[in-house]
């Protein structure tokens, strides 16, 4: 059996870009080709991970492990679980659409974008598959950069205010996790996230590593109150750097809770699950009534991207309060599944709302609501895309937005009615920023004569929109597949739930 | 008596006095249009003196003229990249040499003797080593800051270098003769550096022993570039021609590191409490100085002045650590450095045309337009040089953390991370210039056509990713070199 999978998915976009660098400015329908190509080939082999992965099998499947660093002991080490197959999936899927959705639209220097793009495709793999603490750390800030690039040089006019800030923003969380990792290997004399999650700690040192890492994901995440580089950064991206951020990026975070917080600090985290908890409601809540009052509508849909995300940590952490006080093992682990489905479909409901964004901005270059009005009459097609995408967005049942979060809102009803009822909020408010927005740009009549002018949704478009509507729908009608993918990897997190480490 | 063994010992350092006396006769008696041989010559000679460095490596650590000099793998390892950087400043500097018309003899036979320099600094045995090392380099340098007499900042530049340089001379000499006092009351006065190790032991003076300490830790921190002692950086590298200030970013940080090893760790290393907490102290100062006042410089030359004090900073983390793991990220620290260094100025170098010194940070401009791949490399050097992964600088900057950290001072590497995100910004702004602002009116932006010089500039930038994704060689070079 082929044992180097995992690194053939992260590698192959990574070298991949390189001939499409090469391909260079003077060909650059062949850069777009080559990045499709690859874009495609990577999917391929993301299918093969999906077909090798036993859903029944051990944890961490397909473990790759070289010694990297012998006198440090860290290894460049490799393995999926369910959890993060589901996720691996999504970033290359999504990876061909952006691929696809920024064939025409990026005139200027199209091969260093598509290398980026695919660079950055690569590095995000990467994360989604690192069992060694430092291999993660790493790949984790390197995304940074071909972000960086990607908003600063193809973004609005305030791109470089929203890059840096982007940068720096989220650079800043992530030193103190460095710290927190140094001083774990201080203790255990490894990076192994294994050993790591094996490693008694007291609660002193629980807490301090618990907000050390906490300020890392979530500004990654990002929740309130460090979201405030996400609308800028939303905003100023091209669409293609939207759709990776909102789809793919802020899973990092996530992902990142999952993998660390949980595992190795889970005393200081059931002592601080209300704080998340919180947090999560008022970004549900609040975070909502910001989205609501939006005039540009990236950054609707960015504050609507902070307020789903609310629901993935308040599935996370509520897991914690039903483990620990209250031993509902099967709540937990239902709030916990709601959060990874949650997770896998706002990556697509997102991906797509910002891509529908991308082909209205294409055609009149303004992203303000209020120059819209009536596209339905001159883009049916795109009309239909865009009222599927939000429904899904504000949780319609049929579309992955209802599974997620009525699966979060179950769990967090046995834990406290109260979280239930906040929660439960956002199918209001969801519902009302998501179809104003759309009565306002779709239905009524055309105010604007450029909007008359708008072209219907080419073939390329209805692909990338149509690949999404099948996601969306897929896992909407049927999420068992998914579920049942994830099901063993979530049991497992939550049984480390209860387990005291001091 | 000295031996023939002592001469063998110390063939690499004998080998480069006689080329470098050969380089300055043949530079009188060349004619003028035979110069240029000059560059491949000293080249070569850079080379074979780093072959000689290797193929005589001795087994173990070996002394010799009475234990004035060590050969041991510390030493060996700064020579080689002292001598390799040396020389990638020798092929870098070429077409800006003679642009300016500065391409003779000087240049070559002084960097050569500051090679030497540095390369008896490292292997130092005693204190005369030490200080005979130290002023065969910085004179050198100051003559080498000064190369362009007839422009208006390297002379001011070199006057400065000179005066604070025999300042600090001055100190490390004044606490030198403390030391050596302080090992001559209760016993056997001694030059000697493995000798005055335990001096605290039994000396009769150990108010006398500490004087000198400060006062060594002084001259250090001059030579490191360590605030407060700081002030000569960037008024040098923005005065000094390009590749000289390259050298000094390089190569004589390395030589920095080798003495503070040798003071310090060999000499003084008894009186390692003492001296961890003021390098700690010297450590936030600079990180505080360096960071704060880089974001604010229009000229790359003087950012860059100002982001090696915050190097500097880093590399002292290691250094107060007081223990071979923190000796070993130091070393690291120095070798990441001096190569990210020589790559950004490397690029300086390639774009600088006569008359444009490429210098401003607005000189770079959209640099990515014009000369995408000469962008790219600068891309490399400014990431590493801010610590962002995967590249080489990130890794020596956890390294000396960790070191930190292991040395119970996670306060210190707390300070350093912080000021860690407060120099992301200067050089995220250098890369803003590059790839998103569009090219200035008339700028040239095209790199010189030299093709060693894109070469090696390539290779030296794409090491900075190499090393930054496959480390643990050169790690484990110098653990080893620590015994480790």
């Amino acid at each position: 059996m082929f044992n180097h999978l995992l690194s053939l998915l992260i590698w192959l976009p990574v070298v991949g870009a390189i001939p499409v660098l090469l391909a260079g400015s003077a060909r650059p329908n062949l850069a777009r080709w080559l990045s499709l190509l690859v874009a495609v080939l990577t999917f391929v082999v993301s299918l093969f991970l999906l077909a090798q992965y036993n859903p029944a099998g051990a944890a961490m499947q397909l473990v790759e492990s070289h010694l990297w660093i012998a006198s440090w002991g860290v290894h460049y080490g490799l393995a999926v679980d369910g959890i993060s197959v589901a996720l691996i999936v999504m970033t290359t899927f999504v990876g061909i659409l952006v691929v696809a959705g920024a064939w025409e639209v990026i005139q200027d220097k199209p091969h260093q974008y598509m290398a980026a793009m695919l660079i950055l495709e690569g590095l995000l793999i990467g994360v989604f598959c690192a069992t060694d603490a430092l291999l993660f750390y790493a790949l984790f800030e390197a995304i940074l950069i071909p972000m960086f690039i990607l908003i600063g040089i193809w973004g609005g006019p305030r791109r470089v205010y929203a890059t840096l800030k982007f940068f720096i923003y989220t650079f800043f969380g992530s030193v103190f996790m460095l710290i927190a990792l140094l001083y774990l290997y201080q203790k255990a004399h490894t990076f192994d996230l294994a050993t790591l999650a094996a490693l008694p700690l007291t609660f002193k040192e629980q807490a301090w590593i618990f907000f050390a890492f906490l300020i890392a994901f979530a500004i990654k995440v990002p929740m309130v109150p460090v979201h405030t580089w996400l609308p800028d950064a939303h905003v100023e991206a091209p669409t293609g750097g939207s759709v990776v951020l909102a789809a793919v990026m802020l899973k990092v975070g996530t992902y990142g809770m999952l993998r660390f917080m949980l595992p190795i600090v889970p005393d200081a985290g059931a002592h601080f699950a209300w704080l998340i908890i919180v947090l999560s409601l008022v970004a549900v809540v609040y975070i909502g009534y910001v989205a609501l009052v939006q005039e540009d509508m990236k950054k609707l849909v960015a504050y609507s991207s902070v307020a789903h995300m609310g629901f993935v940590t308040l599935g996370i952490f509520i897991a914690f309060a039903l483990v620990r006080e209250q031993g509902r093992t099967d709540m937990a682990l239902l709030g916990m599944q709601g959060a990874m489905i949650q997770m896998i479909s706002h990556g697509f409901v997102s991906g797509a709302m910002f891509t529908c964004i991308g082909v209205m901005y294409d055609r009149l270059h303004t992203r303000q609501i209020k120059d819209y009005g009536g596209v339905i009459n001159v883009m049916p097609w795109f009309g239909f895309f865009y009222v599927l995408f939000a429904m899904a967005n504000c949780g319609l049942p049929g579309t992955s937005g209802f599974v997620g979060e009525f699966m979060v809102i179950l769990a967090s009803f046995s834990a406290n009615p109260w979280i239930a009822l906040f929660a439960a909020f956002t199918l209001i408010i969801g519902a009302a920023y998501t179809l104003w927005l759309v009565k306002r740009v779709l239905w009524g009549e055309i105010t604007n004569p450029h909007v008359a002018e708008m072209k219907e949704i080419n073939g390329r478009e209805t692909f990338v929109l149509a690949a999404f509507a099948a996601a969306v729908l897929a896992l909407g009608i049927w999420p068992q597949p998914l579920v049942h993918l994830m099901d063993n990897s979530v049991s497992q997190l939550v049984q480390q739930l209860a387990i005291h480490k001091i | 008596m000295p031996t023939f063994n002592d001469i063998l010992i110390l063939l690499p350092e004998f080998y480069l006095v006689g080329a470098a006396c050969v380089l300055l006769l043949a530079d009188a008696f060349m004619r003028p249009a035979q110069r240029h041989w000059l560059h491949w010559i000293s080249i070569a000679v850079l080379l074979v003196a780093i072959y000689l460095v290797i193929a005589g490596q001795p087994p173990q650590a070996v002394t010799a003229f009475g234990s004035m000099f060590v050969r041991d793998d510390v030493a060996e390892i700064l020579k080689v990249f002292a001598l390799g950087t040396t020389a990638m400043v020798f092929v870098y500097a070429r077409p800006y040499l003679i642009d300016r018309k500065l391409l003779g003899g000087e240049f070559y036979t002084l960097m050569i003797f500051a090679v030497l320099g540095i390369m008896l600094l490292v292997s130092a045995g005693s204190l005369v080593t030490v200080y005979l090392g130290l002023e065969l380099l910085s004179l050198s340098s100051y003559a080498l800051v000064a190369l362009n007499r007839d422009a208006k900042l390297p002379p001011e530049a070199a006057i400065k270098y000179f005066v604070l340089g025999a300042l600090a001379s001055g100190m490390l000499l004044y606490g030198m003769s403390m030391v050596y006092g302080a090992s001559g009351m209760g016993g056997t006065p001694s030059l000697d550096l493995a000798q005055l190790h335990n001096v605290m032991s039994y000396t009769t003076a150990p108010t006398l022993l500490l004087f000198g300490l400060v006062f060594m830790v002084v001259g250090i921190g001059f030579k490191l570039g360590a605030a407060p002692f700081h002030m000569w950086i960037p008024d040098v590298y923005h005065g000094a021609p390009t590749p000289v200030t390259t050298f000094i970013a390089s190569g004589s940080k390395l030589a920095a590191f080798g003495m503070a090893y040798r003071l310090l760790d060999a000499g003084m290393g008894d009186l390692s409490q003492h001296w961890q907490l003021m390098l700690a102290v010297l450590a936030v100062i600079s990180l505080a100085i360096g960071n704060l006042v880089a974001i604010v410089q229009t000229n790359l030359k003087r950012m860059l002045a100002y982001s090696t004090i915050s190097h500097m900073g880093y590399l002292l983390l290691g250094l107060a650590a007081a223990s071979p793991e923190g000796y070993a990220a130091a070393m690291f620290y120095a070798i990441c450095y001096a190569l990210m260094g020589v790559a950004a100025f490397g690029v300086m170098l390639a774009m600088a045309r006569a008359g444009f010194e490429c210098e401003e940070i607005a000189d770079l401009k959209g640099l990515n337009q014009k000369s995408p791949w000469m962008a790219f490399l600068m891309l490399l050097a400014m990431f590493s040089l801010a610590g962002v992964p995967p590249l080489f600088g990130f890794w020596a900057k956890v390294l000396v953390l960790e070191a930190a950290i292991h040395a119970d001072m996670l306060w210190l590497a707390i300070v350093g991370i912080v000021f860690a995100i407060i120099g992301l910004y200067y050089y995220l702004y250098v890369v803003k210039v590059m790839y998103f602002d569009k090219p200035q009116e008339g700028g040239a932006l095209q790199a010189q056509p030299d093709q060693p010089l894109r070469v090696v500039l390539s290779l030296n930038a794409l090491s900075l990713l190499v090393l930054g994704v496959y480390w643990g060689p050169l790690l484990a070079w110098c653990r080893h070199a620590f015994g480790l």
